[in-house]
């Protein structure tokens, strides 16, 4: 990775961590555009009782938050920041993974404005 | 638009599930030829910032909130194939960490808003850069576009599931006049904020748009004899 990409990197992960951290505190609690849909039109009455909580419910994010830390500022901010840091870190290993398979046809050396393989890049 | 347990039945989401599995399967090849040097070390940020933003829910209408799905924008930083799998880490990290998403919905989820935002947000995207002038400006409006798009779409999806195994007799033309209502103002947030995504970091690193390549290493217009 050269270093103006790895600059670019850290603080895009700067910019994520904040979002998830702090950010994430001032998102609106109100249900979103399917669980709106379902309360209203009744879609959720059809449910077993149980299948309406999830199975790892009580999973120490499970909610966006994290249990046993009382301050709900905090709590949502950890649980972020931990969410921030799975997904980095999964989506990182997969990446490296699936270059590792590839590697006979490594395209290392590619230059910005030049097509790659079958990827859809042409302009 | 995390479907939970339960909304759809067994065999549908099971259904799903293989599509899901085998769409995976589809990015885990076709992303080998989208990661290099450039869209490698992008990716884990783009997963995790679209898991960031979709805990930034948007009020869109009196107690209804959206977020970012994220398909769209995920496509257009680091292809759309490294894109689906990124929303679709995030979905299980949702699902598996979270308790957002049920786990026997987890198929449903990853084709609604994973494989079919992806899929409809990229084609649109390809389409407009391709009758558009080459210009960052088009890049951006592109992807405006696109990611207004993808929501509806995937809401569709979802109404698709539920027209298959929907486990209540809600009929499906109000549901799909309501989802689709409700996510075209979404869509408008999505578009919104992957507008400004893309903006900022075209702005700084066009070369790092996977979908600007060919546009702007640096200049703001070029001659169309990269066209085709």
């Amino acid at each position: 990775m050269s270093r103006r990409t790895r600059g670019v990197v850290l603080v895009g992960l700067l910019i994520t961590l904040l979002l998830a951290g702090f950010g994430s505190y001032y998102a609106s609690s109100s249900p979103d555009g399917l669980a709106r849909v379902a309360i209203d039109k009744g879609m959720d009455k059809g449910m077993d009782k149980g299948a309406q909580i999830h199975a790892f419910g009580d999973s120490p994010l499970a909610g966006y938050s994290v249990r046993e830390v009382g301050s709900q500022r905090l709590s949502g901010g950890l649980a972020g920041v931990a969410g921030v840091g799975l997904t980095f870190l999964l989506v990182g290993a997969i990446t490296v993974g699936v270059r590792g398979r590839g590697a006979g046809s490594e395209p290392g050396g590619r230059r910005a404005g030049q097509t790659t393989g079958g990827g859809g890049a042409r302009l | 638009m995390h479907v939970p347990d339960g909304f759809i039945d067994a065999p549908v989401s099971l259904g799903a599930g293989v599509v899901a599995v085998a769409g995976i399967a589809v990015c885990l090849r076709g992303a080998r030829r989208e990661l290099d040097d450039r869209t490698a070390p992008m990716a884990g940020l783009v997963a995790a910032f679209v898991f960031a933003v979709q805990m930034l829910n948007f009020p869109v209408a009196a107690g209804t909130s959206g977020h970012l799905l994220g398909g769209a924008l995920a496509a257009i930083l680091v292809g759309p194939y490294t894109g689906a799998l990124c929303v679709a880490v995030v979905l299980l990290v949702q699902g598996v960490f979270f308790a957002d998403g049920g786990l026997t919905a987890l198929g449903v989820n990853i084709v609604t808003m994973s494989l079919v935002s992806v899929v409809v947000g990229y084609l649109v995207f390809r389409g407009l850069v391709r009758i558009l002038p080459h210009s960052r400006a088009s890049i951006v409006g592109s992807a405006f576009v696109a990611a207004f798009v993808s929501v509806p779409a995937a809401a569709l999806a979802f109404v698709g599931f539920y027209a298959l195994g929907g486990t209540t007799d809600v009929a499906l033309g109000t549901v799909t006049v309501a989802m689709v209502g409700v996510h075209l103002l979404i869509g408008l947030g999505e578009a919104a904020i992957t507008g400004l995504t893309v903006g900022s970091i075209i702005a700084v690193r066009p070369d790092l748009v996977y979908g600007a390549r060919g546009i702007a290493p640096a200049v703001e217009l070029r001659p169309a004899a990269v066209a085709g």
